[in-house]
């Protein structure tokens, strides 16, 4: 077993070794510049494209044409929502998405804001689901767009994406989701869900890092974009510049993996992820999860550790690489805003752990990690003031704290 | 984020680790930060009524690495010091033995606050003698 375990999946994940032997070849023998249509190395390179292409289109239920090759999801939630505002902005002002979509979601909104849209920022339920008829109500004549994440990145909970793509088809509104959890962890259909837009990453997904993919509808609305990157018009010009052919060979390889393992992985993840639940909770008093009992990611598992805080916690399992909503661990010293907008109090957003299993997690490191989680809990509780308190019967809640 | 050495050994070994009879009239208790700031110290210390001397020190600490360190660190410093020597205690010296970075000063000065509050604790239950002496 190699220590420290890596849970932490949903920040990213290795190279899967057969995607990373598809790529090998297009760093050095087959090199060519997909967009050199005169000669057997371009041909070859945008052969390679086309085919990745329709690897990835393929496990959406979309077209190949209806694929844009993008840097990473980052720039694939920039490109739909500023195209989209940018396109359509003589149509309407009016943007909806909710508070706990990723960062860059919700700072692209932010910015919009600032050039003269409107954005409604919807709240989510106690486990972080939005529901299709908020998104209902808050549509307006001057709606444009719907951006609603399909998966949580630190809660993992999914949303009812076909009931809020529904709304959006009857009300004529753009869809667009940030896809970059969900894409081959669940199944998803871009026709079933009414999905007009959705943002996607390989290096979630056992692909490599610098590469991903926006899908944009062609038909029944056919989407127009405004582009970002402009230059030598590749990808239908929604998105110039030489395309990362290898970068697009593993991504296209590790989505037909996901396409291939994916229903029997899922399975074998959750009840790993189930295993780590029950061992805890059998264990350990006072702890809780953070995110939807069964609309989850299956690798997510996000826990609140009462009277410990995070970073602490992390620090003193140091074999096991997780992440925390505390906000010792960011530089803005606030605990995490999904927490938050699902209810969770700061005071046990501070002792939040997120775990994250994945394709390479076994039943030895679960067992393992359950292990430390719990003897480290232990001793931190024996050096909390507050776990002190809580069991001597005072109410944490009526003590007047002096905080800063 | 790479922890200090001292800050580590600290926190895998937290000295005086425990709580003192908070109703004794000889024990301080300071208890400072808030749950919902992801800090809460909690710092005790004993004093010999004569000599003003503390006698000995407990903290519990709810909080990060540096600020489990932090409060460890000052129940050492406190104990065998005076009131007036433990109130001299300034939290940058505490930042300076803990190597500790900018974004975690506000854990020593947690633990300046705590050494303070169970001072002011201390005295509170002696306030009449000290009147009548």
């Amino acid at each position: 077993m190699k220590l420290p375990i890596y849970l932490d999946y949903h920040a990213t994940t290795p190279v899967d070794p057969e995607v990373l032997q598809a790529m090998i070849p297009f760093f050095t023998e087959v090199f060519g510049n997909a967009a050199s249509r005169n000669h057997e190395y371009g041909w070859t390179a945008e052969a390679a494209v086309e085919n990745a292409r329709q690897q990835v289109a393929k496990l959406i239920g979309a077209s190949e044409k209806e694929m844009i090759f993008t840097s990473g999801a980052t720039e694939g939630n920039n490109l739909a929502i500023q195209g989209v505002a940018e396109m359509y902005k003589e149509k309407g002002n009016h943007i909806i998405t909710s508070c706990i979509e990723h960062k860059a979601v919700l700072d692209t909104c932010h910015a919009l804001e600032e050039k003269g849209f409107a954005v409604t920022y919807l709240p989510v339920d106690h486990y972080g689901q939005v529901s299709a008829e908020s998104v209902r109500n808050a549509i307006t004549p001057q709606t444009i767009l719907v951006s609603i994440m399909a998966a949580n990145n630190e809660i993992g909970t999914i949303n009812p994406l076909r009931e809020i793509g529904a709304v959006c088809k009857e009300k004529g509104v753009l869809f667009h989701t940030d896809a970059v959890q969900a894409v081959g962890k669940i199944p998803m259909n871009v026709e079933e869900m009414g999905i007009d837009l959705l943002s996607m990453t390989a290096h979630k997904i056992y692909g490599p890092k610098g590469i991903g993919a926006l899908y944009v509808r062609r038909k029944n609305p056919r989407v127009r974009l405004a582009a970002i990157v402009h230059g030598g018009g590749h990808e239908r010009g929604m998105r110039s510049g030489t395309l990362n052919v290898p970068g697009i060979v593993g991504f296209g390889k590790a989505i037909e993996v996901a396409g291939r393992v994916m229903s029997e992985e899922s399975s074998r993840i959750k009840r790993l992820r189930d295993l780590l639940w029950d061992r805890i909770r059998s264990e350990l008093d006072e702890v809780f999860l953070n995110g939807h009992p069964t609309e989850h990611l299956p690798g997510n598992l996000n826990v609140s550790f009462a009277y410990v805080e995070g970073e602490s916690l992390m620090m003193g399992m140091k074999e096991l690489a997780v992440s925390s909503g505390s906000a010792c661990t960011s530089a803005s010293l606030e605990p995490s805003y999904v927490l938050k907008n699902i209810g969770v109090g700061e005071d046990l957003a501070h002792t939040s752990i997120r775990f994250g299993l994945g394709r390479f997690t076994t039943e030895e490191e679960v067992d393992f990690a359950a292990e430390k989680v719990i003897s480290t809990v232990r001793k931190l509780r024996d050096l909390s003031p507050l776990y002190e308190m809580a069991k001597e019967g005072i109410d944490l809640k009526s003590v007047n704290w002096t905080g800063h | 984020m790479a922890y200090n050495t001292k800050v580590i050994d600290h926190y895998e070994n937290p000295r005086n680790v425990g709580s003192l009879d908070k109703n004794s009239k000889n024990v301080g208790t300071g208890l400072v930060g808030a749950p919902e700031c992801g800090d809460v110290m909690k710092l005790q210390i004993e004093i010999d009524e004569k000599t003003h001397v503390i006698k000995d020190a407990k903290f519990k600490t709810f909080g990060c690495g540096s600020a489990i360190a932090s409060s460890s660190l000052a129940t050492e410093w406190v104990k065998g010091k005076t009131i007036e020597q433990a109130l001299a205690i300034k939290n940058t010296e505490i930042v300076k033995e803990l190597s500790l970075p900018p974004i975690k000063i506000h854990c020593s000065v947690l633990a300046e606050d705590a050494i303070k509050a169970a001072i002011q604790d201390y005295v509170k239950k002696h306030e009449g003698e000290e009147k009548t002496a």
